[in-house]
């Protein structure tokens, strides 16, 4: 007998929309993954499927046919209802990181008026977190990460910049995340983080999944350029841990 | 290989898109009037992936550095080929040296340019198609050289075919979106009762249509986007997301436009007038 109530919803001819209880909360997503796995790796093998997941929903995707939504609705119900005998979901903790110089933060002064926090209260409030990624878009491997100390919360910028740098951290609302390439963007930029989050050249271009965490670490601006370059050539070494779930 | 004398105003090289990585952020791009697209593979004899050249608007000016077979759709943008005009689905063989040129758009927004096995630009994560921050480049710039291989024994089965345009259509044809439930009486009254015409704001990420409808304040968590979900801003903006559009997004997602309602909406550009219409699921 599951937790939740779920709602199967018909999403244009290519797509079906599943939705939890609309709140952000881990045990929720943790749900919401068992389930896609679920699906995954017993029910729709056909590996046309793309599952979508986000906050409290997963998305359906078939491209190439319409979907028959009368028949997936009532499957997926019963499915849910299946015990879902699948792997664990291997959830892993990535430790990134990022530079706080001026150099690259470059809203980290006005962050610190604001907040009335030094911009030391600022990188230790930042560093201190467990994000959990909740889910991946508006830029190919940006991360929508949840979890912020509410000390850090501050509206955008009232004037969105034509160009946020790669890589650049930063803070907007209950949100905080790094922009995976160079883009006009909205959020206050308080660091800089040297890894690629989203790398075509890679056989897997986008290392994290939605489900995992993320905690951030304090780098000098030294050990910045030493890592980008090593990011590069690709001998960087990313610190993480696995926990099974 | 093609070699691009002048650009156009944006040009690109598009197939059937990037599939997989969703999941990921990474938008589908492709061709984004699949309908035109298709008719040009298959008169060439080509794949259904075979990457295209999608021009929009204002074409550019190229020159055929080896002899293949050509055939262009979609859009009419006046099209020569040495100075002789050429017409739309119907193949032209064409030799080393020869040049394409555009002219003044008759019909339409996007034109594409199909050749004999398709253009063989590097494929990124399954796909050729142009996208920003996955291929090298966003769209076709001065100078640039794009491959495709000589083809001189093709013996088409046809020549040409009768493509009924779509460039009259005004009708997009839509079903609910997982938000429609929300929209009041009042705005679905405007929704469906008015028109709407196609700002200044379109490309192939999403078109804005320039009329609001009524606004809301519902507050949604972040869910998945698809090419032709139609968004609503709480001002009351809609925007219709297409074939670049993003992954995921905020805003309530109020209506889905079938697939031909997005092959009609992609030739459609500023200040021209489309309707919802309601499908039965």
């Amino acid at each position: 007998m599951n937790l939740y109530s779920i709602s199967i919803r018909s999403y244009g001819p290519h797509a079906i929309l599943i939705e939890w209880p609309n709140r952000v909360e881990e045990a929720i997503l943790e749900n919401i993954l068992h389930f896609t796995n679920y699906l995954k790796e017993v029910k729709l093998k056909d590996g046309n499927w793309e599952m979508i997941p986000a906050y409290n929903s997963v998305t359906l995707v078939y491209r190439d046919e319409p979907i028959d939504f009368a028949k997936f609705k009532g499957m997926l119900a019963e499915w849910y209802e299946d015990i879902w005998e699948v792997q664990s979901l291997k959830r892993i903790l990535w430790k990134l990181p990022v530079c706080y110089h001026k150099a690259f933060g470059v809203d980290l002064d006005l962050v610190s008026e604001k907040l009335n926090l030094s911009p030391k209260d600022i990188i230790q409030h930042h560093t201190s977190q467990q994000y959990t990624l909740y889910g991946i878009g508006f830029l190919p491997g940006f991360m929508y990460l949840g979890g912020l100390p509410s000390q850090l919360e501050i509206p955008r910028r009232s004037q969105p910049r034509a160009k946020v740098e790669k890589g650049s951290v930063g803070l907007a609302g209950k949100q905080t995340g790094i922009y995976p390439q160079t883009s006009p963007g909205g959020w206050n930029i308080i660091g800089n983080c040297p890894i690629n989050m989203f790398n075509v050249k890679k056989e897997e271009p986008c290392f994290i999944k939605v489900g995992d965490k993320v905690q951030f670490f304090e780098i000098e601006k030294a050990e910045h350029d030493l890592y980008k370059i090593e990011e590069e050539v690709g001998i960087y070494k990313l610190e993480k841990e696995v926990w099974d779930a | 290989m093609l070699k691009v004398l002048k650009e156009g105003l944006f040009t690109t090289v598009q197939d059937k898109g990037r599939y997989g990585y969703l999941n990921k952020g990474v938008p589908v791009a492709g061709y984004m009037d699949q309908f035109s697209a298709a008719k040009v593979n298959n008169l060439l004899g080509n794949p259904k992936n075979a990457a295209v050249i999608e021009i929009t608007m204002t074409g550019p000016k190229m020159k055929f550095e080896a002899p293949t077979f050509i055939c262009l759709g979609g859009a009419e943008i006046s099209a020569k080929l040495n100075e002789q005009p050429i017409s739309n689905y119907s193949l032209v063989k064409v030799a080393k040296g020869d040049i394409l040129t555009y002219g003044k758009l008759q019909n339409g927004f996007r034109a594409y340019l199909g050749v004999r096995n398709g253009f063989e630009t590097p494929v990124v994560l399954g796909s050729r198609s142009y996208f920003t921050g996955i291929t090298k480049q966003n769209h076709v710039s001065d100078g640039d050289i794009i491959p495709y291989s000589e083809d001189n024994g093709f013996q088409p089965k046809i020549m040409e075919m009768k493509v009924n345009s779509t460039f009259d259509q005004t009708v997009l044809g839509v079903t609910p979106g997982p938000e429609y439930e929300m929209l009041s009486d009042k705005q679905l009254e405007y929704l469906f009762a008015k028109g709407f015409t196609i700002s200044n704001e379109n490309n192939r990420m999403a078109y804005q249509l320039e009329e609001m409808i009524p606004g809301h304040e519902i507050s949604m968590l972040t869910s998945a986007t698809l090419p032709g979900t139609v968004q609503f801003t709480p001002s009351g903006k809609l925007i219709v997301l297409m074939k670049d559009g993003q992954t995921t997004g905020g805003y309530p997602r109020i209506l889905q436009l079938s697939d031909d309602a997005i092959n009609i909406l992609s030739q459609k550009k500023f200040g021209d007038k489309v309707k919802f219409k309601l499908l039965k699921e």
